[in-house]
């Protein structure tokens, strides 16, 4: 009987093993002809106009930003959402504004943080963290992950 | 620019509610109604544009081919139109530029929806590449969470309370109480607002407003045909405007059902966000201003996102808009009236038949014909909407 660690979609952030030390990141493509991003990756061609023939290249985003707005969910999402909890357990949904890239991303917010402790223009962090979990007849559990936000607490911040 | 004007002839209403009965019956019965308001024969119609449903089956996808087979073939040409809350403004927009290329004289625009109860939720299936699909997988974000992070902002950044944002479905539901056609029609108190269980914060379940069905309708014709129609007197509401512009890249606002904003890194932002964009190709084509409007149908697909249209449409600064309701200047005897019909608040969104809605209660306030819910003298009017997926929806009557 053991856990195993799968990403919730393929291709979208990065997936450090444990206690390698690396933080994880979205990834995204860059036009390396107008410096523009995309997040999820764009594979096809540049969406930005006149760059069609621009080359993209895969990178990480940053993994900090700045709020934008937040709400949260207190009502269970419909089918494709797969329940975590019965019953419900509200959570919170935040878009983030990555200052680099100039984007604003969106991202569940991690487990037992309130739109009380949130406020616009705040300092938030890219984490990874379970969305749904699976165990099968054997007893074996698959951990679908996935990116979330939570807020960067003051000794974090001083750090950075 | 201003270009040249279309009539409107007739316009037609099955009432919203939660019938339960098929689209194509509502869809019928708003027809009926619109060819009845302009005096028109069905078979003397040359063109029909159907805006289509998502939810009911292949009749929903080829809206305008089923609408006219129900209403009985008479070998005209048809075009369906998908731009999902914008759909009924394709249509409508179809409809007008065969008329005013010469292909036809005298087109009906028809949409309808039966909607299933709660929240509007993606296509059933495993579709790993469809971000309808992946955000309610990957996020749990359904439609009220987009709606819910627009209002948060204006509560951080604009000092909006969850009182403003009550005050929004207050005035609406006053404005619907006489709307015959309105599924809502009862007054609704600031404290049955905040009584009402949250949904997604700041927004309440009475700041959201619910799915329907119903079915509108509009005859539009050439203005020549109009004339000879009407004994050689003008029509008395005309189209003068239909915006049904796309964003511009890079889109730096968080929409309906994408995971992130375009990135404004590389290519400069564009003057005008997405919203703002949607307007002002209604006025320019129009040759109007903001100044100009008297009375405005505009989504209210949540109390916080009306005031998200005035300030969107020009009738005020950014973070203003909270000031015009309080002050009065958009309710009914106020100076610029906001959903004289009661709006989405009172109607729930009948997707396909909600922008076309519009279109059928503005006609109404330019003839002056709203019985209880007049907007007095009203000569111009805008209706604004948004669609998922890139779709602008504004439209402008003058008389």
């Amino acid at each position: 009987m053991g856990t195993t660690r799968v990403p919730a979609i393929d291709g979208w952030f990065t997936m450090p093993a444990e206690g390698s030390g690396e933080a994880p990141a979205l990834i995204g493509t860059r036009c390396t002809g107008s410096g523009t991003y995309f997040f999820p990756p764009e594979r096809v061609m540049s969406r930005a106009p006149g760059f069609a023939d621009s080359a993209l290249e895969d990178v990480t985003l940053s993994t900090r930003g700045r709020l934008w707005s937040y709400t949260d969910a207190n009502y269970q999402p419909p089918e494709p959402y797969v329940p975590v909890t019965d019953p419900h357990i509200p959570f919170c949904i935040a878009a983030v504004e990555l200052e680099a890239e100039r984007m604003v991303v969106m991202g569940q917010v991690t487990a037992g943080v309130t739109v009380e402790d949130l406020r616009v223009g705040m300092e938030m962090e890219l984490v990874l963290d379970t969305l749904f979990s699976e165990t099968d007849d054997g007893g074996d559990t698959t951990e679908h992950m996935i990116w979330k936000w939570r807020p960067v607490t003051a000794d974090e911040g001083s750090n950075r | 620019m201003s270009v040249d004007q279309v009539a409107v002839l007739g316009v037609g209403m099955h009432p919203w509610g939660k019938w339960g009965r098929n689209f194509v019956e509502y869809g019928v019965a708003a027809a009926r109604d619109a060819l009845g308001d302009a005096g028109v024969d069905w078979r003397d119609i040359g063109f029909v544009a159907g805006a289509d449903t998502m939810r009911n089956g292949y009749p929903g996808y080829v809206a305008g081919a089923t609408f006219a087979q129900a209403l009985g073939w008479t070998g005209i040409p048809v075009t369906s139109a998908y731009g999902a809350c914008a759909s009924g403004t394709m249509a409508l927009e179809a409809a007008r530029q065969r008329i005013l290329s010469g292909l036809c004289d005298v087109a009906l625009v028809v949409g309808a929806d039966t909607t299933p109860k709660g929240f509007l939720k993606p296509n059933s299936g495993e579709r790993g590449d469809d971000p309808d699909w992946l955000r309610f997988r990957l996020l749990g974000a359904t439609n009220p969470t987009y709606f819910a992070l627009y209002a948060q902002r204006r509560v951080d950044l604009y000092g909006a309370t969850p009182e403003d944002f009550a005050a929004v479905k207050v005035k609406n539901a006053r404005h619907g109480l006489a709307n015959p056609n309105a599924r809502f029609r009862k007054e609704v108190t600031a404290d049955d607002v905040a009584a009402s269980p949250m949904v997604a914060s700041p927004l309440r379940l009475l700041d959201i407003c619910a799915t329907s069905d119903g079915g509108a309708a509009v005859v539009l014709s050439s203005m020549d045909y109009a004339r000879r129609h009407l004994s050689g007197a003008d029509p008395a509401v005309r189209v003068a405007a239909v915006s049904t512009v796309t964003p511009t890249f890079p889109n730096t606002v968080i929409e309906m059902p994408n995971f992130a904003t375009d990135s404004a890194a590389g290519l400069p932002v564009p003057d005008r966000s997405f919203k703002q964009a949607i307007g002002a190709a209604a006025y320019e084509q129009a040759g109007l201003g903001p100044d100009d409007v008297d009375v405005a149908e505009v989504y209210d697909l949540s109390t916080a996102l009306e005031l998200d249209w005035y300030e969107d449409l020009g009738f005020c600064g950014p973070g203003e808009a909270e000031k015009l309701l309080r002050d009065g200047a958009t309710t009914l005897g106020g100076r610029l009236p906001v959903n004289p019909s009661g709006g989405l608040a009172c109607f729930g969104e009948a997707v396909p038949a909600q922008a076309l809605a519009q279109v059928c209660e503005l006609t109404w306030q330019l003839r002056g014909t709203a019985a209880g819910r007049q907007a007095e003298g009203a000569r111009v009017g805008i209706s604004a909407n948004q669609g998922l997926f890139g779709h602008g929806s504004s439209v402008i009557l003058t008389r």
